[in-house]
């Protein structure tokens, strides 16, 4: 059964290659993938939150491209999925038959000037952005002492378990500095989840988690009372302001409790350095690109299947378990999130990066 | 019994829902892929999941975990073929297998080898299910305990099996494992990203090298090459020896042993952050300790296969606990095992264990049915695979040198990954030829990454600790867990040392001058000051730390060997070289000649692509090397290409593209 299937499909790969490469000179004027394959390629192993998105999306998107062709999710991991990211840079397919999906661990590479990063967004087309939020949260006895400003987190000493310097946690390192809170970092666990354990064994006293592994892992925590969340990132409206995450409207955001808290400013250099790098990492975690070289009709055809496939009337009850209810922008929403997600004002750049060098000594280079 | 009372009737129930016959039959079907996958040596559970995964949306969850569970957890059942037939580890979980197992084959004993383990995978596969059953209920507040500490522990554990597993010169044991331990550093650091041994320029060295590629070059290319220069059978007899009957009264008597074994392979796959690739050189390591009569390890003991194959399914039972209760996945196969799960529309963790009891519990069922398919399946179809080691093996080559070189291909699909295999093959074969303890060099590697994370993220908590107040910190450090490890590791390190001179080598061996030895060490130590002053160079503290200590380490034993290899004479097994004598020395045909056939198919890959390649490949190895006709070298030459092009196709995996493939676009598989 499965495995027939699974053998004509490799069966069909082949000859769709062979079909593909006997009729590339035959004509392209109307977006049909009958009989076609299209490659998903993302720069992340089997294994990650990515994987799971984009796995998620190929079987919805084969059913609302026209001519149901084939959709299977390639990876190209490494290098920290810029080596992936390079790889799509070059390519040329001008069909339709390849997308790429790329997530904040390529944004913000790019944003920090990776020497690795050969790759330029400029040059994508995005179709599809999706969001995601992240909750901070605290052992019952120090969330105490939280009423709606850090003012009173500022002499103790916070440890937690970090994937890195550079990575997404960027954005909550810097936060908690700003708020004037000193806290460790232990560098080096291998995913959120890990460091939610560190949290939980007692070996970390603060912690944040992306919404949907809040609301699966960390609220049973707070319902027994082993947790209490503090902030959130917060959302973004439209117009690309900061407003509560739709997800955890009771909660306060980072800018509130900035707002609220001695000595941090939700303007000047610091905050535009932390509103970038926190749009580039969670309201446009994911996007879905064409590479350059695809044509007008293409794009639009894949506007529309995401289109379709978010109208879906189960499609909230589907992506609930997957992606968390969050925004998935198509069109010009799209186009604003890959906006603000890669471009930063360059004195914020220079500003994150000489605060990785002098806390973390991370250089670059 | 609060526990018996909230398990049974789940279990019932669950049990219902598995034995329908749709669901029997999704989990037949993952048991037949998690077979084909694992007899491929380099291709892992992964590989497997990930090519099921795009059908798991939307499908009926039971149905989709019968399926995934049912292919996971035969991997390590069906990946024996390849460590006992071949002597090439299938996959990570059966690296210690191939110590005892594949000496049995070549005695012609290979049926006994692979039916002793199928039984004990069974056993082990069986234990791993009771236990999640149970363990899952009540593990929550356990697996809390194992603070990184106390990983840091397990880990050193792990590393004591060196001990064991050094040789006949224990010295150039801990060499070997050092050199693992800094190869495995080798890349970004894991804690602030500093750059070890290599620059940007060279962006394939970022990531370090893949525990496949390392794991396949260090045993896979040197038994590969040492057989193809014999120009025979696998099995030396030509037969196949006792049958799989006396394979399974050699489980029975040694049921202990088993047991033991699989306990051993629960408890490490329960603890969260270890990784299962160490299950087996610990069981491995216990097994030869607690032994009385040691003098056959090595050379073809049945007992160094019962004990790591009774761990390394059980693990994945004990796996599964972590992966279950927090959502948080010990192994790579288990973190795409999530990814479904996800697509299924369940979330792993306390939430489902408490409320889908149920269907967290036909996991067990699909756990405990899949076992008894895959062994039975195995152990029906041993007698006839087994008698690919009475082939000549020149003939079984070629196709061995394409699936160890797809397979390394998928871990990076970079030409880089074929590279180091070369590379790392070479190492391999000087290890092999001048005596020096391979194990010992893989333990190192499998286990460098998580001693540098968990003793720098130790230190930095047990520094914050040790700020709040000094018995916090002690309370900290020196837990009871940690105590009781720490007491084991050392009662490991003084058995293994006292015992290793009779593992993996006695009798005589060949020894030459002393020019080549001291060549080879002398590199091994250019390699290690090198690597030393790199670490230096290195700004933070967190990142260089470990490397200069294990270097340092290391580079004191290679000086103290340089020191004895001066004092003693040329006959001393210091200066053991395969080349001069025994069967390595007397083999028809030399070791670069018969090296430099693999070295041309990679070249040949670099320059044309893979599948063409393989055609030019098989064609003169076939008409040259082995010296068949026209005809049959044709034949198997096309029954090569459709079946990687096949095996690529069902698995949606690329091939190798070369120079060639940059100037001109050419059709899928020529890609």
């Amino acid at each position: 059964m499965k495995l027939m299937k699974s053998i004509s499909r490799g069966l069909t790969v082949m000859l769709a290659g062979v079909a593909a490469c006997a009729l590339t000179s035959t004509a392209q004027a109307e977006v049909d993938f009958s009989g076609k394959t299209v490659e998903f390629v993302i720069p992340f192993s089997e294994s990650g939150g990515s994987a799971r998105w984009a796995n998620f999306f190929a079987p919805l998107l084969s059913e609302a491209l026209p001519g149901n062709p084939t959709v299977v999710v390639r990876y190209r991991p490494g290098a920290g999925s810029t080596k992936g990211a390079n790889w799509f840079q070059r390519q040329k397919t001008d069909d339709g038959t390849l997308i790429f999906g790329s997530s904040g661990s390529t944004q913000f590479p790019y944003l920090l000037d990776d020497p690795r990063v050969k790759f330029d967004y400029n040059d994508w087309q995005v179709i599809l952005a999706s969001g995601v939020g992240g909750v901070t949260y605290l052992p019952p006895e120090l969330g105490e002492k939280f009423d709606g400003d850090a003012n009173d987190l500022k002499d103790i000493d916070f440890i937690w378990g970090s994937q890195g310097a550079t990575r997404l946690d960027l954005v909550a390192n810097l936060a908690w500095k700003m708020l004037g809170m000193n806290v460790q970092p232990v560098f080096g666990i291998a995913g959120r989840g890990d460091g939610r354990l560190m949290f939980e064994r007692g070996e970390a006293n603060i912690d944040y988690q992306t919404s949907p592994a809040y609301l699966k892992s960390v609220v049973p925590m707070v319902e027994a009372g082993r947790a209490v969340p503090m902030m959130t990132w917060g959302g973004l409206d439209d117009d690309g302001n900061i407003v509560r995450d739709p997800t955890f409207p009771d909660m306060p955001t980072f800018k509130e409790v900035c707002e609220a808290t001695d000595g941090c400013e939700t303007s000047g250099i610091a905050w535009e350095a932390w509103k970038a790098f926190f749009i580039a990492g969670f309201p446009a975690q994911k996007m879905v690109f064409l590479p350059k070289t695809a044509s007008a009709e293409v794009r639009a055809t894949y506007e529309q299947a995401f289109k379709d496939i978010i109208a879906r009337p189960d499609f909230t009850k589907l992506s609930e378990a997957t992606l968390g209810a969050y925004p998935q922008m198509t069109g010009k929403g799209a186009e604003k999130a890959k906006e603000l997600a890669t471009k930063v004002p360059a004195e914020a750049k220079a500003y994150v990066v000489n605060w990785l060098q002098e806390d973390y000594g991370v250089s670059l280079k | 019994m609060d526990l018996v009372a909230t398990a049974l009737p789940a279990l019932g129930e669950a049990l219902t829902l598995i034995f329908q016959p749709a669901q029997i039959g999704f989990l037949f079907l993952g048991v037949l892929l998690g077979l084909s996958v694992g007899i491929f040596p380099g291709l892992g559970g992964i590989a497997g999941l990930s090519l099921v995964l795009p059908f798991m949306f939307g499908m009926d969850p039971v149905s989709g975990l019968a399926l995934m569970v049912g292919l996971i957890a035969v991997v390590p059942t069906s990946d024996t073929f390849a460590s006992v037939l071949l002597g090439i580890p299938g996959s990570t979980a059966s690296q210690a297998t191939v110590l005892d197992g594949f000496p049995l084959a070549k005695k012609g004993e290979a049926a006994r080898a692979l039916s002793a383990a199928f039984i004990s995978s069974l056993f082990g596969g069986l234990l791993g299910a009771v236990v999640l059953t149970f363990f899952i209920l009540i593990a929550r507040p356990l697996i809390l305990a194992f603070g990184l500490p106390e990983m840091l522990m397990i880990t050193l554990l792990g590393l004591s099996m060196v001990a064991i597993l050094a040789g006949r010169i224990p010295l150039k044991g801990i060499v070997a494992a050092g050199l693992g331990l800094m190869v495995g550093t080798i890349g970004e650091a894991g804690a602030g990203g500093s750059l070890r041994m290599t620059t940007y320029d060279i962006p394939y060295l970022i990531d370090g090298f893949s525990l496949v590629i390392v794991g396949l070059g260090i045993f896979a290319i040197p038994e590969i090459v040492a057989l193809l220069r014999q120009d025979r059978a696998i099995s030396t007899t030509g037969g196949l020896g006792k049958g799989w009957l006396e394979g399974v009264r050699d489980w029975w008597v040694n049921i202990w042993l088993s047991v033991r074994s699989a306990i051993i392979g629960v408890v490490v796959g329960v603890i969260p952050g270890l990784g299962g690739s160490v299950v087996d050189w610990i069981a491995y390591g216990m097994t030869v300790q607690s032994s009385k009569d040691k003098s056959q390890f090595g050379k073809g003991d049945i007992r160094g296969v019962i004990g790591p194959e009774s761990s390394n399914n059980a693990k994945e039972g004990g796996g599964l606990v972590p992966t279950l209760i927090f959502g948080i996945p010990g192994s790579g196969s288990m973190a795409v095992f999530l990814g479904g799960l996800a697509l299924l529309g369940y979330d792993a963790g306390p939430h489902m264990v408490r409320y889908e009891l149920d269907l967290t519990y036909t996991i067990v069922w699909s756990l405990a049915l899949a076992n008894v398919f895959g062994a039975g399946l195995c152990i029906l179809l041993s007698g006839q695979i087994a008698k690919l080691t009475t082939i000549r093996f020149t003939l079984v080559a070629p196709f061995l040198f394409m699936v160890i070189a797809f397979a390394a291909f998928q871990s990076r699909q970079s030409l880089g990954d074929l590279a180091s295999l070369m590379a790392i093959g070479m190492i391999g074969i000087f290890l092999r030829r001048f005596d020096w303890s391979r194990p010992a060099f893989l333990i190192g590697f499998v286990l460098s990454h998580q001693a540098e994370n968990f003793a720098n993220m130790a230190n930095q908590i047990a520094g914050a600790k040790f700020r709040q107040s000094f018995g916090t910190g002690i309370e900290y450090i020196a837990s009871p867990i940690v105590l009781a490890i720490l007491a084991l590791t050392i009662v490991s390190v003084v058995i293994g040392i006292r015992q290793s001179k009779n593992i993996l080598g006695n009798g005589d061996t060949p020894t030459g001058t002393k020019r080549a030895p001291m060549i080879f060490l002398l590199c091994i130590t250019g390699y290690l000051a090198v690597a030393l002053v790199n670490a230096l160079s290195i700004d933070m503290i967190s990142d260089k730390i470990f490397p200069i200590l294990v270097s340092g380490i290391a580079l004191a034993g290679c000086v103290a060997l340089i020191f004895r290899m001066k004092m003693t004479p040329e006959s001393d097994p210091l200066f053991t070289d395969f080349e001069r004598g025994g069967e390595d020395g007397a083999a028809p045909h030399g070791l670069w000649s018969t090296l430099s056939w693999f070295a041309f198919l990679l070249v040949l890959s670099s320059l044309l692509g893979f599948v063409l390649a393989l055609g030019i490949f098989f064609l003169s190895f076939l008409r040259i090397r082995a010296g068949l006709t026209w005809l049959f070298t044709a034949f198997l030459t096309g029954s090569a290409i459709a079946f990687i092009c096949f095996l690529g196709g069902v698995l949606g995996r690329d091939f190798p593209p070369g120079l060639l493939q940059s100037y001109f676009e050419l059709p899928w598989p020529l890609t």
